[in-house]
């Protein structure tokens, strides 16, 4: 009897187990532990332990043991303020500044663009996108060649050149320069959010107000203002969560004046060989950012009626702007050159300048791109298209981009397929949850979190730091969210009746996923591949922390060149990236279009 | 008695904390068309996708051309490859990625025939299926009515000894369905398949099954043959479902005037007669009669009643008429030309051949033997 129960409980567990859903759920959520909840959880216990590097610090210092000592530190010491508050402070400070502005922004232009006669809308949706394509620390190196001065070291900038005044540090550094630089990184985000809203309106809503008379103003206020209000609130939110993880500028910003934000103090803590101070700074972190999302989150589940989806093909006839079309079209493009056109001359220029702070056209030289190593000059650093470490970068670069936006789009598609497949079991939303939870991680602190775990060895695995895997391993794990989440939508629409077609007819599951299942997602995977590509190309605050001398890439090797005061070099190199990611934007919108029709 | 071709026992799903399918079971011989039909959301094709293996049940068995495929208690599953019965989706699951000779080809490439039999093999069922020339259209680029005819190509190219459709029609337009009906009925006598067919729609059921199983929330109501599903059927459920217009039903209880049986009905003290031999008196029971029973007449006479004409609804040869009568509205469908107005008074009467007794309590149709 019991023998029987057992043989019977046996053939049932292996009737689940021959899905192959449920094989590929088990192996995805094995993976999901190795790389998104082992690095977490080893952090913690850092945080807790103390370490070698504690010695320093503290004479009771017993590597290995635990003690409260770096949760004390940074929540009830001399040190707080410094180490916490100031630089929490200053990250919320400059997130809601930057959401406010961004959002302003974004969502009046969404309108303009969406709802009024506004000229070349077309070139300015393509154009108004670019800041957030470039990375956003290329705007505040571009601000620097702007407005340096020579009081903080280093040469001045463009404006002290043409001027001869030197301009003062609130406008070179620290908190003002962080926030307009990030706010026109951003605020293509919110425009991008916000058209996205307008466009889901019915607009029968809103044509039902103009046929009960009332005015374009009033319709505004009264239809179209609430309906897309949980969008605006949600692209705030998103936006907010977003600036708290970044990295670059406020670091090229705010650390010449000592102004601190939480993610360049993770990334001090670190470098001073204090991780676990950069650990807990890094769970406050995750903590604000989780509290942020899943109030997001709510804010989306509650309002989700909102979103009509339908009257598609029919567009309100646009406001007219009468008078004001041209002036406002002007302001329009004056945002266009200040955010795209200024930014890359400047860095354009820069790279032409054979001292830093002298622009003058004699001056002018094509060094810092072509020139031969020469002792001479730039401690014997040749240009960056004759300069091996830069090539070397630049193909390390591409490599991780390559190989990341790869594997982070199988991945997606394999999360897709047993999500959509186990759909409303535990399982499936196990797999779900699992894939989301390094959106929940900044950037910076996902650097973090990998430095923890994989500095040792952790049993047969050997320690992958200083390794290119271990690079690639951060940028397709933190970009599992958004790959997944494609994956699951296209799986959703392709539908599980066309895979069970060809089941019916005596496919195994190999044959299936190579002759069904794969070509029908892979179109949906190529623009997703597209975005993970340039989103690693640009990437700087996930890598800092992981990256060695053999596995530099482009953007670290901006910022080291930026860290000595080789403005033409970083900034040439800003260049190089700028163009591949723009041209892999054009191109993945070339493959959106044939991919939708 | 041969051993049927497809047997389902005591079979059960459970979606979660719902019950989709609560032992179902039924037997379908050799060659036979059986209809599942229900309300959407009965789980009639569930029932369907459990026998293609494409879902597993939570308990009981399946057998397949006497093969047990399934069975919860020995732990067997076979899955839907293994199977080797055809399915149509309701979507048509045509692969947009591949041409119609690609998609038709699909299940004779994995049964790795040689190209030169799977080129002909396909040639003859486009042929069959009036599909010539389309051999390279990818599927996106052909009417609805000629992607369901690949559809049931790709199917019929393996021959298969049980087809298995689901909803087929349903995303064709009246006249189209209409030409579909006709064909996939052509299709089931010149192959012999035995046919497994879910359905909302109770005339495609009525006009192409040799039986018809009436499903409701996950218990089949009633399985026999289209005639008897109208004539005699097994509950007030089915008697409900069936039928266009719906079947009249009034409430009363069992009584005799004379040595006749009949039905008191409920707030006058109307005696509708019935031609049941014996009925237990003084009992809640639902009378029932189809629409097109009802007869107008002249002359008050058995079993007639007398109402008030409320609307008149030609609809060519046939006209519905709704009739006040006493506190309930009855439906007539007369097939000869009315020339009636709404508030006209007329005389109708319910023949006691058409009358059939429902226990009202369990809804039951009192047999009338009994």
């Amino acid at each position: 009897m019991k023998a029987r129960r057992t043989f019977l409980s046996y053939s049932r567990f292996k009737n689940y187990i021959r899905r192959p859903h449920i094989v590929i759920s088990f192996v995805l959520l094995a993976i999901l532990l190795f790389i998104v909840l082992l690095p977490f959880a080893k952090m913690v216990k850092d945080s807790f332990v103390w370490q070698f590097a504690d010695i320093r610090l503290s004479r009771h210092a017993t590597p290995g043991e635990l003690t409260l000592f770096h949760w004390k530190r940074v929540f009830a010491s001399a040190l707080t303020k410094n180490t916490l508050l100031r630089p929490l402070y200053n990250s919320l400070a400059i997130s809601l500044s930057v959401s406010a502005c961004a959002m302003t922004i974004g969502a009046f232009l969404a309108w303009l663009v969406a709802r009024t006669d506004l000229p070349f809308k077309k070139s300015i949706t393509t154009v108004a996108v670019l800041p957030y394509v470039i990375p956003s620390y290329i705007h505040a190196l571009a601000w620097l060649n702007l407005f340096k001065n020579d009081r903080i070291g280093g040469a001045a900038g463009v404006f002290q050149y043409l001027t001869g005044l030197s301009p003062p540090d609130w406008l070179s550094y620290g908190y003002l320069p962080i926030v307009v630089t990030l706010s026109i990184h951003y605020f293509p985000f919110t425009f991008l959010l916000v058209s996205a809203a307008l466009a889901s309106i019915d607009s029968r809503l809103e044509e039902s107000g103009e046929i009960l008379g009332a005015s374009r103003t009033y319709i505004l206020r009264r239809i179209t203002f609430p309906l897309v209000l949980p969008a605006l609130m949600s692209s705030f939110i998103l936006t907010f969560s977003r600036i708290l993880g970044t990295f670059g500028t406020p670091y090229f910003l705010g650390t010449p004046v000592r102004y601190y934000t939480l993610s360049t103090q993770i990334y001090a803590n670190i470098i001073n060989r204090i991780p676990s101070v950069g650990y807990i700074l890094a769970f406050v972190l995750i903590a604000i950012s989780s509290v942020i999302i899943y109030l997001n989150q709510r804010l989306i589940g509650k309002s989700k009626s909102y979103v009509t989806i339908a009257g598609k093909g029919f567009q309100i006839s646009p406001t007219a702007l009468g008078r004001l079309r041209y002036p406002v079209l002007g302001m329009v493009a004056l945002l266009c050159v200040m955010s795209v056109l200024l930014p890359f001359l400047l860095i354009l220029w820069q790279t032409f300048a054979l001292y830093p702070s002298d622009y003058s056209l004699k001056h002018l030289t094509l060094l810092f791109w072509i020139g031969e190593a020469n002792t001479a000059f730039a401690e014997g650093e040749a240009g960056i298209l004759r300069n091996p470490l830069i090539i070397g970068a630049a193909w390390n670069s591409i490599k991780l981009a390559l190989t990341a936006s790869v594997l982070a789009g199988l991945f997606g598609i394999f999360i897709g397929y047993a999500v959509v497949k186990g759909r409303h079991t535990r399982l499936s939303a196990a797999v779900e949850q699992m894939s989301f939870l390094p959106y929940l991680v900044p950037g910076i602190a996902f650097g973090a979190l990998y430095l923890a775990l994989f500095s040792h060895n952790i049993g047969p695995i050997p320690a992958l730091y200083g390794t290119f895997f271990l690079v690639a391993l951060v940028c397709v794990a933190k970009n599992l969210p958004f790959t997944g989440r494609a994956g699951i939508t296209s799986m959703l629409q392709i539908g599980s009746e066309l895979e069970e077609a060809s089941e019916t007819l005596g496919a195994r599951w190999t044959m299936r996923f190579r002759k069904i299942i794969l070509p029908l997602s892979i179109q949906g995977a190529i623009s997703g591949f597209v975005l993970v590509f340039i989103t690693v190309m640009r990437e700087l605050s996930l890598i800092i922390l992981l990256v060695t001398p053999e596995t530099r890439t482009l953007t670290t090797m901006t910022f080291r060149y930026q860290e000595q005061g080789y403005a033409q070099f970083s900034s040439a190199i800003s260049v190089l990236i700028i163009v591949i990611v723009v041209v892999g934007e054009l191109l993945s919108r070339r493959l959106g279009r044939q991919g939708a029709i | 008695m041969e051993t049927p071709l497809i047997e389902v026992k005591n079979l059960r799903k459970v979606f979660g904390h719902v019950v989709a399918v609560d032992n179902v079971s039924f037997a379908i011989q050799e060659k036979e068309f059986l209809a599942l039909l229900g309300p959407s959301g009965c789980g009639k094709t569930t029932i369907l996708r459990m026998i293609a293996g494409l879902e597993i049940p939570t308990q009981g068995e399946i057998y397949l051309k006497g093969r047990l495929v399934f069975s919860s208690s020995k732990g067997i599953f076979l899955p839907a490859r293994e199977r080797s019965v055809g399915l149509v989706f309701q979507s048509y699951a045509l692969w947009p990625h591949m041409t119609v000779s690609e998609n038709i080809a699909f299940g004779l490439k994995v049964k790795r025939e040689n190209a030169k039999s799977i080129a002909k093999k396909v040639d003859d069922i486009l042929a069959y299926m009036q599909l010539d020339n389309m051999q390279k259209r990818y599927p996106q680029e052909m009417s609805g009515g000629q992607q369901q005819r690949v559809a049931l190509a790709r199917m019929l190219v393996n021959k298969p000894d049980i087809l298995l459709m689901d909803e087929p029609l349903s995303n064709l337009d009246a006249k189209l369905r209409l030409e579909m009906r006709a064909e996939i009925k052509n299709i089931h006598s010149q192959t012999g398949a035995t046919t497994v067919y879910v359905t909302h729609d109770q005339v495609e059921g009525q006009t192409m099954a040799s039986h018809i199983a009436v499903i409701n929330r996950g218990l089949i109501e009633q399985i026999a043959p289209p005639k008897t599903i109208y004539r005699h059927p097994a509950n007030l459920f089915v008697a409900d479902f069936i039928g266009y217009p719906a079947i009249n039903m009034i409430k009363g209880r069992t009584g005799r005037q004379g040595d006749e049986c009949g039905v008191f009905v409920e707030n006058g003290d109307v005696f509708l007669r019935t031609t049941y031999k014996d009925l237990p008196t003084g009992m809640n029971v639902v009378a029932g009669i189809r629409p097109e029973s009802i007869l107008i007449v002249e002359q008050k006479q058995l079993n007639s009643l007398e109402g008030e004409v409320r609307t008149v609804l030609p609809a060519g040869p046939e006209t519905v008429l709704r009739v006040r009568c006493g506190g309930q509205t009855f439906s007539l469908l007369a097939t000869q030309e009315i020339s009636l107005s709404s508030g006209a008074r007329i005389k109708m009467v319910l023949p006691p051949d058409s009358i059939l007794v429902f226990e009202q309590e369990s809804g039951r149709l009192i047999s009338e033997e009994s």
